[in-house]
């Protein structure tokens, strides 16, 4: 297996050849937050929370996508990047309603751990509060639409670990939405399989299990990890 | 056809025009078939057939000949006389000019000067058949040197020699980013692929902009006549033509011009009896400004939903179906046949700097002559507007010139002696874009129209990426505020801050060049915006400024408290 080695932070470090900036700097132990990235699915590239700057090159790089390269240098936590990834969770805070205190993931959600390591304890922009619908016709799993961040992660597990692709974006720019079988309730959907795997894959409240009351909502964070190995030795 | 065969349909065509003692050309392209270009052309058949007797007289539907606001447009052209161009005609007029000209008396009403600036000072390369053929008829594209170019390329280039010579002309990308033509064909000839493919970029989504559409419309030949070369060059045997869903009748013509094209053995299987194949489909947008995108665009024609992807695996290595793929726009592609045809050397020697050739813009807005021109790369803004578009209605003062669209920018007066090409108009934070050129005169707002443009990105962001669908509705909020009263100073510093970071994080072009706008507005005209902010007052006078910062009624509040005459009167 072929060795990269490249400077993240002015720090040598070793990766293997294909290996994303992302997935070395993790393996090194060099955090660079994510919201839209799940190791195991297709990156895809929307959060611009993992922008990095690499030496020569002009334009930031999405940590997620670029490929890591013998003799990079490579910046992972500069002023300018951490400005941006406060200013990108506050437009998402902004962007849809986040109130936490009353939010069934509430301790146990990406978006507001994130706000919290990167320090952001106001937001500068205007709250949009658009007043959506929330989907509880599903039996066991509900969809709030007012905490998604439209990460994607649902969309992704469902068509590329499940394979039912129940899931797809409607609408685009602020009008963008989950939304289940071309615009379905999800209850009526014909293509869920009901496996739950997208509520686990959500980084905030916007899938979660009925019943579940403010803070009580838990993700098993290493589902898909269990899943893939599963898989890997039934030979599937 | 094989290529003897071709030349000598083209000889016995040119014989047949210059015996034909009268041709009308009447313009039929949307902005002349909206004034009503329709019944000015019943109209002429109606006095040709009553003069059929003694003289043959072909009535003929063009595209468009360029000085839209003077429409419905009719060229009458007799051999021994120069053209004779009438502006606004209606029915009664142009059969009156008709009648005058087949009894040698040809009345002078609506005359277009021989020398207008308009036409006199263009130089018509990509844009020499519109307005002079039938876009539905191959034969006229043929009489006018069509397909001589195919037939060249396929007979005397090897692919190499096509890309070489593509890439000797120094033409660049006319979509917008101005990447070099030849280089990119290369990468494709270069990358190795079971399939080729190229596509012809025809989704002109930006408000402002309609050379694709009347390149499309008035000349559908040259454009699959240029990707056929290009599909040559690189071994590419599929191309696709992708037109903007709101431009129904450019894809019917590009439509029945491939159907004719193949039908004459000039496109599809054997082209002119060579070994090379090359089919073209035509692929409609769906109302989508990002699908001009690049990846968007690939994503549409494959059928999903118009989102970009990112950047590299660029198109070359990784587009349509995984396979190669080279995206020009439809304009870049019409450079193509001249370069063939007469040598890249024609095209080389127009132009300033890096920024060879012509480039089409759509003159509009505050400017008398509204229309399509075509001026050597370099050409000044103070030409454009005052020599070529006559100036300013009314005498008002020019203000700004807005170019590229939504991802370009303003240009202040100060600049009017600019030379428009793609480096120089980066440097003044703007951009070439892909032409539309809207002027505006001391009556507008600035302020306004970053508000307008940012409405439209917000409306346009496909929603993938964070920074550019959120960022989008704070900015237009914040642009909503200044025009209405209510902003504040440290609103602007946000919003500085929140452009910046549209333009380092966004995905694609569209998030990245939303803020260029806003940056350029507030470049020249940031006292514009301080006026709005500190002086509750728009300079133009168009902004209604019907409301108050919140924090001033707080503060007010506070003196009031402070003053204790908390009389609730007069709030
Ligand atoms: C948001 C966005 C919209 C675009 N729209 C167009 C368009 O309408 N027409 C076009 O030719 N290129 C458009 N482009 C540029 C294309 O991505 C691409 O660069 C171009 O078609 C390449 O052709 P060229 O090399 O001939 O310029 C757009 C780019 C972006 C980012
Ligand atoms: S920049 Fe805007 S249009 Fe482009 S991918 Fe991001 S959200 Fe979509």
């Amino acid at each position: 297996m072929s060795v990269v080695t490249l400077y993240i932070n002015d720090r040598l470090v070793s990766g293997r050849v294909g290996q994303t900036l992302l997935k070395v700097a993790r393996e090194n132990g060099i955090e660079i937050p994510t919201l839209c990235y799940l190791e195991g699915l297709e990156p895809w590239g929307g959060c611009r929370l993992c922008m990095v700057e690499v030496e020569g090159q002009g334009k930031l790089q999405a940590a997620c996508l670029t490929e890591a390269r013998e003799g990079l240098a490579v910046h992972t936590d500069s002023e300018r990047l951490l400005a941006w990834r406060r200013m990108i969770v506050e437009l998402l805070l902004a962007e849809r309603n986040h109130t936490c205190a009353v939010c069934v993931v509430n301790g146990h959600c990406e978006l507001q751990a994130l706000a919290a390591k990167l320090g952001v304890d106001h937001v500068r922009y205007d709250y949009l509060h658009p007043a959506l619908a929330m989907d509880v016709s599903q039996e066991r799993f509900g969809l709030d639409h007012n905490r998604c961040i439209l990460c994607t992660r649902c969309v992704r597990t469902c068509s590329e670990i499940e394979g039912a692709c129940t899931w797809a974006i409607s609408g685009r720019g602020i009008t963008s939405r989950v939304t289940a079988d071309l615009d379905r309730p999800w209850g009526k959907s014909t293509t869920c399989t009901d496996c739950g795997k997208c509520v686990q894959m959500c980084p905030t409240g916007a899938l979660y299990k009925k019943g579940a009351t403010v803070g009580e909502m838990v993700r098993e964070k290493t589902h898909l990890q269990q899943v893939m190995e599963r898989r890997q030795r039934s030979g599937k | 056809m094989n290529q003897q065969r071709l030349q000598e349909r083209v000889r016995q065509l040119r014989e047949q025009q210059s015996t034909n003692p009268c041709r009308v050309l009447v313009c039929c392209s949307s902005p002349c078939l909206s004034a009503g270009a329709g019944a000015v052309k019943s109209a002429l058949e109606a006095v040709a057939a009553e003069h059929s007797g003694r003289v043959s007289v072909e009535v003929t539907a063009t595209g468009c000949l360029g000085p839209c606001s003077r429409g419905p447009l009719v060229t009458v052209r007799r051999p021994g006389h120069a053209d004779a161009v009438y502006e606004r005609m209606t029915p009664e007029l142009a059969g009156k000019i008709l009648a005058g000209h087949l009894t040698e008396t040809p009345p002078a009403d609506n005359l277009l000067p021989a020398d207008l600036p308009f036409l006199a000072r263009q130089t018509r390369i990509v844009l020499e058949n519109c307005g002079r053929i039938d876009p539905e008829n191959l034969d006229h594209y043929l009489a006018a040197d069509g397909y001589a170019a195919l037939a060249r390329a396929l007979h005397d280039f090897s692919p190499e020699g096509v890309c070489a010579a593509v890439e000797q002309s120094g033409l660049r990308g006319r979509g917008g980013g101005g990447y070099p033509t030849g280089l990119k064909w290369q990468l494709l000839r270069k990358a190795a692929g079971q399939r080729k493919f190229v596509v012809a970029n025809g989704d002109e989504g930006d408000p402002g902009a309609f050379m694709d559409r009347a390149l499309m419309e008035s000349d559908p030949h040259r454009i699959i006549e240029g990707m056929a070369i290009a599909g040559y060059a690189t071994g590419a045997a599929q191309g696709y033509v992708y037109v903007r869903g709101e431009y129904p009748m450019a894809a019917r013509r590009m439509h029945k011009a491939i159907r004719d094209a193949e039908r004459a053995g000039l496109l599809g299987m054997r082209i002119l009896d060579s070994p090379f194949s090359f089919r073209i489909d035509v692929r409609l947008g769906a109302g989508a400004f990002v699908c001009g995108e690049e990846t968007a665009l690939m994503a549409s024609i494959m059928g999903r939903r118009g989102q970009p992807v990112p950047r590299p695996p660029y198109p070359a290595e990784h587009g349509l179906w995984g396979e190669p793929t080279v995206i020009n726009n439809v304009e870049t592609f019409g450079n193509i046949p001249p370069i063939i045809r007469n040598g890249p050397e024609q095209l080389a020697a127009i132009g300033t700097g890096r920024s060879r050739g012509t480039k089409i813009f759509a003159l509009c807005g505050e400017v008398i002559e509204n229309g399509l021109i075509e001026v050597p790369m370099g050409t000044t803004l103070r030409e454009i507007v005052f020599a070529i578009g006559g100036g300013i209605p009314g005498g008002a003062a020019f203000k700004a010139a807005q170019t590229g669209g939504p991802s370009g920018g303003c240009i202040a007066a100060q600049h009017l002696d600019a030379s428009m090409d793609y480096e120089n108009l980066q440097a003044l934070g703007s951009i070439m874009g892909s032409g539309g050129l809207i002027i505006m005169s001391e009556k507008t707002c600035m302020v306004d129209v970053a508000r307008f443009f940012m409405d439209f990105c917000m409306d346009e962001s496909c929603g993938k990426c964070s920074p550019c669908r959120a960022g989008t509705v704070q900015m237009y909020r914040f642009l909503d505020r200044v025009s209405n009263g209510s902003a504040t100073e440290r609103g602007l510093v946000h919003l500085e801050e929140l452009c910046r970071l549209m333009k380092e994080t966004s995905l694609c072009g569209l998030g990245a060049s939303a803020p260029n706008p806003v940056l350029s507005t507030l470049r020249y005209f940031r006292d514009e915006y301080l006026a709005h902010i500190r002086e509750h007052r728009c300079p133009a006078g168009v902004c209604r400024m019907t409301e108050v910062p919140v924090t001033l009624l707080a503060d007010e509040l506070m003196q009031r408290i402070a003053a204790g005459r908390l009389d609730g009167e007069a709030f």
